[in-house]
């Protein structure tokens, strides 16, 4: 846990923000993963008690800052909205088990909805660092919603989907995941809201392509000691409760179990 | 803030049941895990007790998620007692605490009927390094999960008298606030038997989601805790401890060492804390550390100057 100061805060869309902070800890002899995510107060007094968690979207190195890419959703983000460059900011992390990298591969499909595009980012990076070639599919509502699509280019291609065709194809995601397209990969990573994230499962596992999902609980802690977060996960035969902010967010994608 | 030589003066130990606590302040149950989690953030050896996660005899996967929603200045929670089950804690948990010998643990027992109770505390009697249990008979998330227990005096009593009859250490019996009459029920646990009494757990309340129509919560209702029920909590602290001869834990809402200083005014001798620790995963060492720094500031050499000072004085 520690007190940041935020060195820039910028409207990138229709409630849609970029915020970027000194990170809490030195980058380069930190072990962080793509994937993770930072627990972050939005006020100190007790209006909002609890922390909202946002995913790690860019790691710039070099100055040893971090960026995170929410969008206003509720009172809480709107609150968090409201803060200037210069202010503290109060963040816990990076939290929880990210993206596993594989080493071996040669293509990744990077799948993402919404405000679940944001961890996708560090993640193409560190891909494309490795030689990989990425390919990432993004849907959005509309392109009032649309971001991150440049960045996401620096590192490889992208498909962007939207709901009413306003930017890229008109469609959802798993319009393009035909077992033909993917058959040009090695894996899948994606993050996104639980429906997304249960058709792409779905439409993968009969492609036979391996791959993670990234889980969207409710937390309280963060820390694993709440038991808030928890999300059905097939483990050694057996379903149990487990903790997405502690064993999560990220899961292998036969492990997760749909209702 | 004042150094941390200058709070070194204030004498924050407390005498509790056989125990001699070196400070008021020790989290509250389901509110710390087991302690794993936190002893990445500081010594456990600096808190003056730990309250453990509800045990239960079999293991327990509780409710569908979602599990928690935010409400001002509280939230709601349906965990619904998940929990690995008493012989994984006797096997896993337990071993890993003793390692803080410093550190008295508190075991919270929770279950369905007296008999599981029972055999979970006769289990639980077998391991040395227990300093006390917490009977949890006012859960509110589970159907049948003891909150008949803790909204009867009549059923309250015939629980804590089977849990002395196998007990081997102090017993204390936690208290749900949903009753009309909580002296009562403190009443009738302290004559059969309970050592000390913790008040309170969590408000039963609901949350509906306007947008899909329909409770937020799976489980429909959860338990309200956090700084919105400090009040409530406090007003039963100070009714309670001025009709029993007992020890009282307060809990409810605890953020800040005065909030510490408010409960021991009304009447607790020792404190619990849970929600603070998600919102600050030091919450409990600061929240001793604010307590200390309090105590110097307004001259009082020793926390239990501070137990029941609200009251209205004796004779005078
Ligand atoms: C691991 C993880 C990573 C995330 N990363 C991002 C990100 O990078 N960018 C982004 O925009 N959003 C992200 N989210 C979703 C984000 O946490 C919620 O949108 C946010 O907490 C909403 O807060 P609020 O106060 O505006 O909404 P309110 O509805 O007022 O919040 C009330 C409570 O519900 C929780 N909550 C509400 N909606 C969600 C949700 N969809 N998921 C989880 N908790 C929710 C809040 O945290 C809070 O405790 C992530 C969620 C998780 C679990
Ligand atoms: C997520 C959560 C889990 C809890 N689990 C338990 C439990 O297992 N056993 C129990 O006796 N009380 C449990 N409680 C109640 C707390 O121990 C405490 O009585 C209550 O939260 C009020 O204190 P607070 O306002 O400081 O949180 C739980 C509370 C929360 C918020
Ligand atoms: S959020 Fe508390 S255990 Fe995961």
């Amino acid at each position: 846990m520690a007190l940041v100061t935020i060195s820039s805060h910028t409207r990138i869309n229709a409630d849609l923000y970029e915020l970027t902070f000194t990170a809490p800890m030195d980058l380069q002899t930190t072990r962080y993963e793509p994937g993770q995510f930072l627990h972050i107060r939005v006020t100190d007094s007790f209006d909002f008690l609890l922390r909202r968690p946002l995913s790690l979207c860019k790691v710039d190195l070099l100055h040893n800052r971090l960026t995170v890419v929410y969008r206003v959703q509720g009172a809480g983000t709107k609150r968090l909205s409201t803060k200037q460059v210069g202010d503290a900011l109060d963040v816990l992390g990076p939290l929880g088990r990210g993206y596993q990298i594989h080493k071996e591969d040669h293509a990744s499909l990077l799948i993402g909805g919404g405000v679940g595009v944001p961890p996708l980012v560090e993640l193409a990076r560190q891909l494309h660092e490795l030689g990989q070639m990425v390919h990432a599919v993004v849907g959005f509502q509309s392109s009032q919603q649309a971001i991150l699509l440049s960045d996401l280019a620096q590192y490889g291609s992208v498909t962007v989907l939207t709901d009413d065709g306003s930017i890229g194809k008109k469609g959802i995601v798993t319009d393009v995941l035909r077992t033909e397209f993917c058959n040009g990969f090695d894996r899948y990573y994606a993050c996104g809201p639980t429906p997304m994230l249960k058709a792409v499962q779905q439409v993968l596992r009969t492609a036979d392509l391996p791959g993670y999902l990234s889980l969207e609980e409710r937390m309280g802690c963060g820390i694993g000691i709440c038991v808030g977060c928890v999300h059905p996960i097939m483990r050694d035969g057996h379903v149990a409760n487990m903790k997405t902010c502690k064993e999560g967010p990220v899961f292998a994608a036969e492990e997760v179990v749909f209702s | 803030m004042k150094s941390y030589e200058a709070i070194h003066q204030v004498d924050l130990t407390v005498p509790f049941l056989s125990l001699s606590l070196k400070n008021p302040v020790m989290p509250a149950s389901g509110c710390f895990a087991f302690g794993r989690e936190i002893s990445a953030f500081y010594d456990l050896n600096r808190l003056g007790a730990i309250v453990v996660k509800a045990t239960t005899l079999d293991e327990r996967q509780g409710n569908a998620s979602p599990r928690l929603a935010e409400t001002p200045a509280g939230m709601l929670n349906s965990i619904g007692l998940q929990n690995p089950g008493v012989e994984c804690v006797i096997r896993e948990d337990l071993p890993y605490l003793a390692i803080y010998e410093q550190l008295p643990v508190i075991v919270n027992v929770a279950g369905t009927a007296i008999e599981d109770y029972v055999e979970v505390v006769k289990r639980l009697s077998q391991v040395q390094s227990i300093a006390a249990l917490e009977l949890n008979i006012s859960c509110p998330n589970v159907k049948c999960g003891g909150i008949q227990f803790g909204t009867d005096p009549e059923m309250a009593a015939e629980m804590v008298r089977a849990i002395k009859a196998v007990a081997n250490i102090p017993v204390i019996v936690k208290l749900s606030p949903n009753v009309t009459n909580i002296v009562e029920m403190a009443l009738a646990c302290e004559t059969a038997g309970a050592d000390a009494l913790s008040l309170i757990n969590t408000l039963i309340g609901m949350q509906i989601d306007v947008e899909r129509k329909r409770p937020l919560l799976a489980n429909g209702v959860g338990g309200l805790s956090g700084p919105a029920v400090k009040p409530v909590a406090v007003r039963m602290v100070y009714e309670v401890s001025s009709a029993v001869h007992i020890p009282i834990i307060g809990i409810g809402g605890v953020m800040t060492g005065v909030d510490v200083v408010e409960f021991l005014m009304a009447g607790a001798s020792a404190v619990q804390v849970g929600t603070a620790n998600f919102v600050d995963p030091y919450a409990c060492v600061r929240i001793i550390e604010e307590l200390g720094v309090w105590c110097d500031e307004h001259g009082v050499q020793s926390v239990t100057e501070l137990i029941g000072a609200a009251k209205p004085k004796i004779g005078v």
